[in-house]
């Protein structure tokens, strides 16, 4: 094993990191300001690839089909969210944790047949635009310049982020409503729009990262069921609901994964796993501070 | 500004206010005295909203406001300090008080700024995170969150519970400040001697009812209510 392919793999795996975290980033948002744990947000992450490459072949298959696609496809799962969370989603944030599983397990259901209706079994593929196809060396290893995007994409989309908590009005009642939604009403903020768009927020992550994953993986049905599962296991060893921490375990996920495809191709996905284990073991309530 | 009619509360099956009736006039301080468990809290959060009550009637200004949700009563002028400060802890200081402002049409009312010359020891943390606050810094941020909403009444709730008598005197003169501002005040305390001294009027509950009421002077002078319900 020489330096470049290690180098090779450790940036693979961080830009594979960078989409988990911001599908995760949007996961944890939601389970920290609405303490809603949505298995359907992995549907959500699946509609953005799917709407990706609709817009894509739409617009002839274009690079410009793909920019315009990367924008709008987190915007059409934007939509379905303001419209899940309003006629569904406003009346169960009340109901106890089990209830709210069992119903976003429902809506996940729900979801995946209405992708099936709308796109069908097929496999679908977005290609990349021009500039972003070809690799690029970097440490004396080469890297598709696919992924040196997402490596630029990530961090990115973690500054905004970290400005909206931080520094938006929103965000601030966000953080404020995390931990006693029923003092944000009494001091007259209407907590039901503060959630929705918490929620909306969080879906736009998951279809960002699916519109973002489009043109690395075939896009079919099933490919909801292999994120939540990592996304849930990325959110627990993070720390529920904390943002950060969704960074830290997207990291720890990728990172590990890549080192697994080094050292035991066949047995790569175990890598992951195994850390998220001893990372349980340690920390049982995750890495940084978790509101729950 | 304020008139209670026999509202019964309830906590899940427990019934907690049995028929609390009680009115509060325009740029008075009120307060509602009690034992622990008499019923102050539950009496202030139904007024909120935050615990409705299931009978009677709650006026402010005239409108009928029981069964109304706790945003839209801070709204229409009702500020809450719960007594145990309920601050949002992973926010500033200035957050905390940023994120509770309204604007009025007008351009006068509370700003960050008047509200740091009501209570200056703030200034000094505004950086500081709300959950690494002492209990009295808590206190004063309560109330001052509460004032960024431009209550015409504050709902106080035990405001000098766990202060040093020093500090108590503090506030004594910080709430009378706000009574000058034309703030009106509904005051639950269990510090009789500090609530006689601040209000122009008073209530005393017990067991979900109330029991007794009267101007100040009255209450100060009845010394057989004031043994029998609030052992003082
Ligand atoms: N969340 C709750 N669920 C059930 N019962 C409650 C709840 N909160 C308060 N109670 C009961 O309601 C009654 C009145 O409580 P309340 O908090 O209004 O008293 P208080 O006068 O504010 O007392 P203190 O001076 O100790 O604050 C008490 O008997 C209490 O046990
Ligand atoms: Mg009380």
């Amino acid at each position: 094993m020489d330096f470049a392919s290690l180098s090779t793999q450790l940036l693979v795996g961080l830009s594979r990191a960078m989409i988990l975290f911001i599908v995760c980033a949007g996961l944890s948002f939601i389970l920290g300001v609405l303490r809603v744990p949505n298995i359907a947000h992995g549907s959500l992450y699946m509609i953005g690839a799917f709407a990706a490459y609709s817009i894509f072949t739409h617009l002839g298959s274009s690079s410009s089909g793909f920019w315009l696609a990367l924008i709008l496809a987190p915007l059409v799962v934007a939509l379905v969210s303001l419209v899940a969370e309003r006629a569904l989603f406003c009346h169960l944030y009340q109901r106890e944790h089990l209830m709210l599983l069992l119903f976003t397990f429902a809506l996940m259901l729900i979801l995946d047949d209405l992708v099936k209706i709308t796109w069908g079994p097929e496999y679908c593929s977005v290609l990349a635009p021009n500039i972003l196809r070809g690799s690029v060396s970097m440490f004396g290893a080469s890297l598709p310049r696919y992924n040196l995007f997402l490596l630029i994409v990530g961090p990115l989309v973690a500054i905004f982020l970290w400005l909206f908590v931080n520094k938006t009005k929103i965000g601030k009642i966000s953080r404020a409503a995390a931990v006693d939604r029923e003092m944000v009403g009494a001091v007259g903020i209407n907590v039901s729009w503060v959630f929705a768009a918490a929620f909306v927020i969080g879906c736009f992550l998951a279809g960002l990262g699916g519109a973002l994953v489009a043109p690395t993986v075939s896009i079919c049905l099933g490919m909801d069921h292999d994120i939540i599962i990592e996304a849930f296991l990325i959110v627990t060893i993070g720390g529920l609901g904390n943002i950060w921490g969704a960074l830290v375990g997207s990291l720890i996920f990728g990172v590990t994964h890549s080192f697994g495809v080094l050292l035991w191709p066949q047995f790569a996905i175990v890598f992951p796993y195994a850390a998220v284990v001893i990372v349980l073991l340690l920390r049982p309530r995750g890495l940084l501070k978790s509101v729950w | 500004m304020l008139e209670v009619e026999g509202i019964h509360t309830y906590y899940g099956l427990s019934h907690i206010l049995f028929g609390v009736t009680l009115k509060v006039e325009r740029g008075e301080i009120v307060c509602l005295l009690g034992r622990n468990g008499a019923g102050k809290t539950t009496t202030l959060k139904s007024i909120m909203g935050l615990t409705p009550p299931k009978q009677g009637s709650i006026r402010f200004k005239g409108e009928e406001i029981s069964g109304m949700e706790p945003y839209l009563l801070a709204r229409k002028g009702i500020g809450y300090v719960p007594d145990d400060r309920r601050i949002f802890a992973d926010l500033t200081v200035g957050e905390n008080l940023e994120i509770a402002a309204r604007q009025l049409k007008e351009e006068q009312g509370w700003s960050k700024e008047k509200v740091y010359e009501i209570f200056p020891a703030l200034r000094d943390i505004e950086h500081r995170k709300g959950g690494c606050l002492s209990g009295g810094e808590q206190k004063m941020l309560a109330i001052a969150r509460a004032l960024m909403g431009n209550p015409d009444l504050l709902l106080l709730d035990e405001p000098t519970e766990g202060l040093a008598p020093v500090l108590v005197h503090a506030l004594e003169e910080k709430i009378k400040k706000l009574k000058e501002a034309g703030l009106t005040v509904l005051l639950a305390e269990q510090n009789v001697r500090s609530a006689l001294r601040l209000s122009d009027h008073g209530y005393i509950i017990d067991n979900g009812q109330i029991r007794y009421q009267g101007s100040i002077e009255e209450l100060k002078e009845n010394e057989e209510v004031r043994k029998k319900y609030l052992l003082v």
